[in-house]
């Protein structure tokens, strides 16, 4: 408390002697004469931008190289890369023009300062400059819009029919991730089922529909390395965002409109920890769109594993619909076998 | 209207005669009349720009707050459980409280500061000033204007002090979770409440855009072409054009919204299961066949024309100033013109370069790509005529022309960023992380920041009879924001390039994320520096309305716009006789060894040799 008042203090006292400075520099200009005075000033800011414009420079490069390290790895997933290559490419584009505009900006700045001596030169228009800074922008930008759309099209075009087909299912605030098993296929669900069968039915799925009977549901999201993946994208609340920073992927997570993305891992977990030198990196699941107090928490460990290994994992995982039979066997406990038959037969109704 | 005329013209009379701040009993002007109910163009303008302030204090206020729990997320700050009690119990913000404070930020900087307070403020006070006219074609519309805008911050402000708090959805307000009061406490009565606001809102812009037009096209002084307009003329015109055509398409969104939130309609909503139910209608079935997708196309349909919305009017400005401070005409007016319109056009095909990842059907992304990255090419000739312009001048570092070339550096800046972002698939990894947050504070909120500071430094005195600001706190004022500004949005892009998403509370969960933790406190303390050094500014502006110097002749810059022509205390009506006629375009300088040719002088009046000059006009 008292170190902010003390700086608040601080902040007040300079500017109080700011103020006074530049009530004094005022009359210093009444008393030296306007023109001295703005002659001063001129001479002063056009300095000033030109300072600028090297410091800003050298900064913004020096502070590239600097931050560098800490810029996301090489990207572990195919289309990652063509993205990476896009992303250089667009640099290439503009930061020559950044550079360029602004040494012009700044150096005109500080060379046309005003002076008694020179007059401004009326030059009204050039409909020749006019015409070459029109079309060469638009050129530029035709490309890159080329090398946007065919990416783009390449990413959200249909997934390779090899595809292991993953589900994602966002809620306040988690991720639900559902294997579709043996038959690569995910089971139908209602909204209207969650929370049915003593709450161990988390998505709503619906047990009539027998391509439910092998899926189940993990809490970290195992990928198998250089295999094409289809993540099947909902919510059953409110919007979210699936995102894979190290593989380039988002997509929104919306109630009642299914989404989807596939993508191609291709390091395993083990490999970036080696190459990044950090033995206890690993790849994370974020949200990312506001969806609500704890957005900033809803996290889920991403492994990706040889395909030996993602296989050996598949195999230890018990689906849902094995884990609800098997907690009504326990509650019903010494109850009769035909009792067993009428309780999934009431829950297969649902 | 020329009956009206006759009396504003014995109304001017009277006032030439009489101090204003001393109160006559022979005029009519009551004090309500004059300082709040007020039809003058330029008292409402004025408090559109004084609201405008307040409001900005506030937003940009909340900004500091919730940038000190990003700098220091563990530390305990006892200044904000003072200022915001159980908000912040132990001063440490809340998640809630942290999402209403982002929440409110970017509403007020976007609606109430960038769109009200930058073209409502200089709408009103330019548009008749510089076309030659009494004031708007329709006074009494005007004040209904300002008022409506007024009543929405009554509303909004109300919002921050209800119990559940303010809307915490981001200023974008995406349904479901802004629909639904179960899903988070700030879309109870707080969102309500925003919505009635923005719907205030949206009555006010449509007000004033609707006059702002008419009076652009139908009270041009004798002599005023439209393609003798200055270019701050053009950009508002166009503003407006661009508010009456979006805004009420908002308004269907927020309507419809209302409706889903308190009618049981599902216009948004469909499989849902919230509050540990499903969601369902008044006959019991489960809500479906909503779209939240529709919501985000409605709100992008006004959400993207309200950057140009905010940018036009500052890039009005900027053109201004800088031919008028370089004593250069700007280069290449019309195709200026033409890209404003271009912008115009364009501005309503982009929407949906917000939406490549929300589920849109690609297909339709690719088009918005396209459009998006077109209107990079106006955009363009725009930067690129403005250096153009100040190529060979004789430039005046006045503390407007200051902002006005700061202007050109952040939109040059955070434009090029655009680039990246507009292609949707460089959007993927880039969309909603910090990268994101760069570009449009750079391009959008302190561009438009600029270009209000622009304007203010520059027709100050046209605001407060003849008053002039005091330039050394001007110099202070911008060295401070330019060089902060810069720290604090230049390190948002390499968050951006680690993945680093936005409207995160704190980043610890996740260890992709926590690596900035240095660069997050040298942030906020650039803000910091940045909110405090906004004070040299409000110093000044209140110091100088009331104490400031009067300008030593009635044309400070050596302008050739029409403005400079009124008095020193212009009264209502402008012009004490006759409106001037108006006899060439508004950027003869430097002609002919001329400093300056105001757009009142005749053809002959002064040594031309225009036949022999290159492009003459």
């Amino acid at each position: 408390m008292l170190t902010t008042i003390l700086g608040l203090i601080t902040i007040i006292l300079i500017l109080i002697i700011l103020f006074q400075i530049s009530k004094a520099s005022e009359m210093l200009a009444t008393l030296k004469g306007e023109d001295k005075s703005m002659n001063m000033a001129n001479k002063g800011n056009a300095l000033m931008f030109m300072l600028f414009l090297i410091f800003g420079l050298v900064g913004s490069v020096w502070s590239t190289f600097h931050y560098a390290d800490l810029f996301l790895p090489v990207p572990s997933s195919v289309h990652g890369i063509w993205l990476r290559n896009m992303f250089f490419w667009t640099l290439v584009a503009t930061v020559p023009v950044f550079i360029v505009t602004h040494i012009a900006l700044f150096y005109f700045t500080y060379k046309y300062q005003h002076s008694k001596d020179r007059k401004s030169y009326y030059y009204p228009h050039n409909n020749k400059l006019e015409l070459i800074w029109t079309v060469i922008p638009s050129i530029v930008l035709i490309l890159l819009v080329y090398e946007g759309i065919r990416n783009w099209y390449k990413i959200t075009g249909e997934a390779p029919k090899s595809s292991m087909i993953v589900e994602a299912t966002a809620q306040q605030f988690m991720w639900n991730l559902r294997y579709s098993g043996a038959d690569n296929q995910l089971g139908s669900k209602t909204v209207k089922n969650i929370g049915k069968d003593n709450g161990l039915n988390v998505l709503g799925q619906i047990w009539t529909d027998a391509k439910n009977h092998d899926d189940f549901l993990a809490d970290e999201l195992h990928l198998p390395i250089n295999k094409p993946v289809l993540v099947k994208i909902n919510s059953i609340d409110v919007l979210h965002s699936f995102y894979l920073p190290h593989f380039r992927v988002k997509m929104d997570a919306v109630p009642g409109i299914p989404t989807q993305f596939w993508f191609i891992p291709t390091k395993t977990t083990e490999q970036m920890r080696q190459e990044l030198d950090d033995p206890t990196f690993n790849y994370e699941l974020a949200c990312a769109e506001l969806c609500g107090q704890a957005h900033f928490n809803m996290r889920r460990v991403v492994v990706v594993e040889e395909e030996a290994e993602f296989e050996a994992w598949k195999a230890k995982q018990k689906t849902t619909y094995a884990k609800i039979k098997e907690a009504a066997a326990a509650e019903s406990g010494t109850a009769s076998a035909a009792e067993k038959e009428d309780e999934t037969k009431e829950m297969s109704s649902l | 209207m020329a009956g009206t005329k006759v009396k504003l013209d014995t109304h001017t009379g009277a006032h030439d005669h009489h101090h204003d701040d001393h109160h006559d009993h022979h005029h009519e002007e009551t004090f309500i009349s004059k300082y709040i109910f007020s039809q003058d163009h330029k008292m409402i303008a004025k408090q559109f720009l004084i609201t405008g302030i307040i409001w900005a204090f506030i937003g940009v206020m909340f900004s500091v707050l919730f940038r000190l729990q990003l700098a220091w997320p563990n530390e305990s700050f006892p200044i904000l459980e003072m200022l915001l009690g159980g908000w912040a119990e132990g001063g440490k913000l809340a998640p809630s409280f942290y999402y209403g404070l982002v929440t409110m930020h970017g509403t007020i900087m976007v609606f109430f500061v960038l769109t009200a307070g930058l073209s409502g403020t200089f709408s009103n006070l330019l548009i008749p000033l510089q076309i030659g006219a009494r004031d708007m074609a329709s006074p009494f519309l005007n004040m209904l204007s300002y008022w409506f805008f007024f009543a929405a911050g009554v509303v909004m402000a109300i919002s921050l002090f209800v119990q559940t708090g303010p809307a915490t959805g981001g200023w974008t307000v995406y349904p479901p979770l802004s629909a639904l009061p179960e899903a988070s406490p700030g879309s109870g009565l707080g969102m309500t409440l925003w919505l009635f606001s923005m719907v205030l809102f949206i009555v006010s812009s449509l007000l004033g855009g609707l006059n702002y037009i008419t009076t652009v096209l139908n009270m041009r002084t004798k002599g005023m072409t439209m393609m003798r307009m200055p270019l701050t003329i053009w950009a508002f015109f166009f503003t407006a054009i661009l508010g009456v055509l979006s805004f009420p398409v908002l308004l269907s969104g927020c309507i419809l919204l209302l409706f889903d939130r308190s009618l049981g309609t599902n216009f948004y909503l469909s499989d849902i299961f919230i509050g540990g139910e499903p969601l369902v209608n008044a006959a019991g079935d489960l809500m479906q066949g909503g779209s939240p997708i529709l919501f985000q196309h409605l709100f992008w349909f006004l959400g993207h024309p309200e950057v140009y919305i905010v940018i036009l009017p500052a890039m009005g400005m900027v053109s201004e100033v800088l031919a008028t401070n370089a004593k250069k005409p700007i280069f290449g007016y019309k195709a200026m013109v033409l890209s404003i319109l271009a912008i115009t056009v364009l501005a309503f095909l982009v929407w949906a370069h917000h939406m490549f990842i929300s589920g849109m059907n690609p297909f339709v992304g690719s088009i918005f790509v396209l459009f998006t990255l077109l209107i990079a090419v106006p955009s363009a000739i725009k930067v690129f005529n403005w250096i153009a312009t100040i190529w060979r001048g004789n430039i005046s570092f006045t503390p407007a022309m200051l902002f006005a070339i700061g202007f050109v550096s952040l939109f040059i800046s955070g434009g090029l960023t655009g680039i990246y972002l507009g292609n949707s698939a460089l959007d993927i990894p880039l969309h909603d992380t910090y990268f994101v947050v760069a570009h449009f504070h750079i391009v959008m909120g302190m561009a438009a920041g600029y270009g209000l500071f622009t304007g203010v430094y520059h027709w100050f005195p046209k605001l407060f009879n003849g008053r002039m600001m005091n330039r050394t706190l001007g110099y202070f004022h911008f060295w401070v924001t330019f060089i902060g500004s810069y720290c604090i949005f230049w390190p948002m892009h390499y968050m951006g390039m680690t993945g680093v998403p936005r409207r995160y509370f704190q980043f610890d969960t996740f260890e992709t994320f926590n690596v900035y933790q240095d660069l997050n406190v040298f942030i906020t303390v650039a803000a910091i520096v940045v909110f405090f050094g906004q004070f040299l500014f409000v110093i000044n502006f209140f110091y100088s309305a009331v104490k400031g110097p009067r300008m030593k002749n009635l044309n400070p810059w050596k302008s050739n716009a029409l403005e400079w022509t009124t008095p020193m205390k212009p009264g209502h009506g402008n012009w004490p006789g006759a409106i001037p006629s108006v006899h060439r375009w508004a950027y003869d300088y430097g002609k002919n060894g001329h400093e300056f040719i105001p757009q009142v002088v005749p053809n002959g009046a002064v040594d031309t040799k225009e036949k022999n000059t290159k492009g003459a006009h």
